[in-house]
């Protein structure tokens, strides 16, 4: 028997979707066009005004913000409520140069946890059960997101955060938890450690994962559901727009429900930025219908996505997205981290280097390996083992420093990285992430 | 003249040192001593050959990143105890040993010769002829 965490929200008609969309979206531009000059600007240089949106249908006619909007805003410039209303703010993994800063109004957090709350319900969450928040906490959202979410549905919260993985199982055997929720190499981490200690499924309480902030494959889905003996369900959501549980999985494991009545989701071409029509494959676009303190309005997510709007066997209404299918930039996702190969480059400017590298991503175990190749020039060259082992290390921390985590940099001869057509090519990415 | 030592960055993997010893070979550069220092990730090859600007001209033509350093040649006698003598002379503050290795002469004058990439250069070329340790030129080298 499916259940809802508010199942006349969830289960509501498309026309009643509609119609709660129209109301909200004339009064949100509204607010944002009086209370963010820096979209006031957007608006009146594309000649559109508060009056030319009437409903969802319009929207089209609005600007599109980017991560480069929100980096030449930062940190207030697209606030929309005066710091006093605000009670939170969470930021992107520490990329330093693309970091985001968003702010949430009391409003914003309830609206953002009871998202999460619906994702919990759907994969069988009540106040019966114990649920295993194994996110980070702190400024990602991943684990604020799900300890709220877990609070609303009434289940035992368990705030473990991530790392310390025996201590994760020793946790979940002893104090019999029946959800986790985590990224996905992190729950596929937990199976295999459960295996090391002598364990297996049979030995947890587990029954239900809700795994995201990074892409995984339906062969990752069965090794986790087969190692933990759970169904295993995707959450997706970006801090720009509240974080995780802007959409979520239900027991039908295909395609994950988007919060219709708070985000508005487009799909455009990343190319011309023209909508397209339900069913074609392009860049995903989110509207906030009702946040108050970070409304962003036509946000370019950069993932590549399918929307499809067809009737679910789990009586939700909602249109489903996807698994993003790729990024329409060269953002890279690894250990949870997004990765930008301009930071790489950035950090050898800096550091007295050539900006000839290349980024080699891949997957062992569950584990992403990151290694970056860097060409040596003449002047750094030094003839001890010493200096230059030490110049790979200054390397690797400086990169630490501006990504938050940590590469293994390899010097290489001059000409050695592969290019093709005379441009090197920057990223291998080996872990076939999107199936 | 004092000696000299071209060192090549080379990445450790199959066919690199056979690849620039080839480059060195087609230029007719002849290798008097070499020894190679290595990591998982890279090595330096460092060579001690007659026509130093020639090989370098060679090496970077052929895209090869390299460097010379000034070094220091020591024969030592074939016997127990004479490698240790000379350390003890080196020994001295402001001298201190980035790395060594050594080479066998040609001729059979039953001497061994050491080469030391040394910080502290001037000090450790005084302490060793102050003992009676000549500090081969490159000229005397060739010669032997």
């Amino acid at each position: 028997m499916e259940k809802y965490y508010q199942p006349e929200i969830e289960c509501a008609s498309v026309e009643q979707i509609k119609a709660w969309q129209n109301e909200k979206i004339v009064k949100q531009v509204k607010h944002v066009y009086e209370n963010v000059p820096y979209y006031r600007n957007l608006m009146e240089e594309k000649g559109v005004t508060p009056d030319d949106i009437k409903s969802v249908d319009d929207i089209y006619k609005l600007p599109f913000l980017t991560k480069a909007d929100l980096r030449d805003a930062y940190p207030y410039g697209l606030l929309a409520k005066p710091l006093s209303d605000c009670v939170r703010i969470q930021s992107t993994s520490g990329t330093t140069g693309k970091r985001v800063v968003a702010f949430y109004t009391q409003h914003d957090v309830d609206l953002w946890e009871e998202c999460c709350a619906r994702a919990i319900v759907a994969v069988g969450g009540t106040e019966e059960d114990v649920c295993q928040v194994a996110y980070g906490y702190g400024l990602f959202t991943g684990g604020p997101g799900l300890n709220g979410g877990s609070h609303k549905v009434g289940c035992l919260t368990l705030p473990m955060s991530s790392g310390n993985t025996e201590r994760q199982i020793d946790f979940m055997r002893d104090l019999r938890s029946t959800i986790l929720c985590c990224t996905p190499s992190y729950a596929h981490y937990i199976g295999e450690t459960l295996h090391e200690m002598g364990l297996s499924a049979d030995d947890i309480h587990l029954k239900a994962g809700i795994f995201g902030a990074e892409p995984w494959t339906e062969e990752m889905r069965r090794n986790i559901e087969k190692m933990l003996g759970i169904k295993a369900y995707d959450i997706y959501g970006l801090t720009e727009t509240s974080g995780p549980g802007v959409s979520f999985e239900c027991s039908a494991q295909s395609g994950m429900h988007i919060n219709e009545d708070h985000f508005y989701a487009e799909i455009i071409d990343p190319d011309t930025g023209e909508v397209l029509p339900e069913g074609e494959k392009g860049e995903l676009v989110f509207t906030s219908l009702d946040k108050e303190a970070f409304p962003l309005l036509r946000y370019r997510t950069r993932d590549i996505c399918i929307l499809r709007r067809e009737k679910c066997s789990c009586g939700r209404t909602h249109i489903k997205m996807c698994k993003p299918m790729g990024r329409s930039d060269d953002m890279l996702i690894i250990r949870g981290v997004n990765v930008f190969p301009s930071q790489i480059e950035t950090v050898l400017l800096k550091e007295g280097y050539a900006a000839n590298y290349q980024i080699v991503v891949d997957r062992v175990g569950s584990t992403d390996t990151f290694d970056v190749y860097v060409e040596v020039t003449e002047d750094q060259f030094s003839d001890t083992v010493r200096e230059l082992t030490a110049m790979e290390r200054k390397l690797a921390d400086a990169m630490k420093t501006m990504l938050g985590i940590n590469p293994k940099v390899h010097l290489v001869e001059p000409k050695s990285i592969v290019r093709s057509e005379g441009k090197a090519k920057r990223v291998i990415d080996n872990r076939k992430l999107h199936d | 003249m004092s000696l000299k030592q071209v060192s090549i960055f080379i990445e450790n993997k199959t066919g690199s040192l056979r690849t620039v010893c080839q480059v060195l070979a087609d230029g007719g550069v002849n290798l008097r001593a070499l020894s190679i220092a290595d990591t998982q990730d890279f090595g330096i090859l460092r060579i001690i050959v007659e026509n130093t600007e020639k090989a370098v001209e060679i090496l970077k033509k052929n895209g090869y990143i390299c460097k010379t350093n000034t070094v220091i040649a020591v024969e030592i006698p074939d016997r127990p105890g004479a490698m240790a003598e000379v350390m003890s002379v080196v020994s001295v503050p402001g001298v201190s040993i980035e790395y060594a290795y050594a080479f066998a002469s040609h001729k059979e004058n039953d001497s061994a010769y050491m080469i030391f990439r040394v910080s502290g250069y001037d000090k450790a070329t005084e302490v060793l002829s102050a003992a009676g340790i000549p500090v081969l030129t490159k000229e005397e080298l060739f010669a032997k």
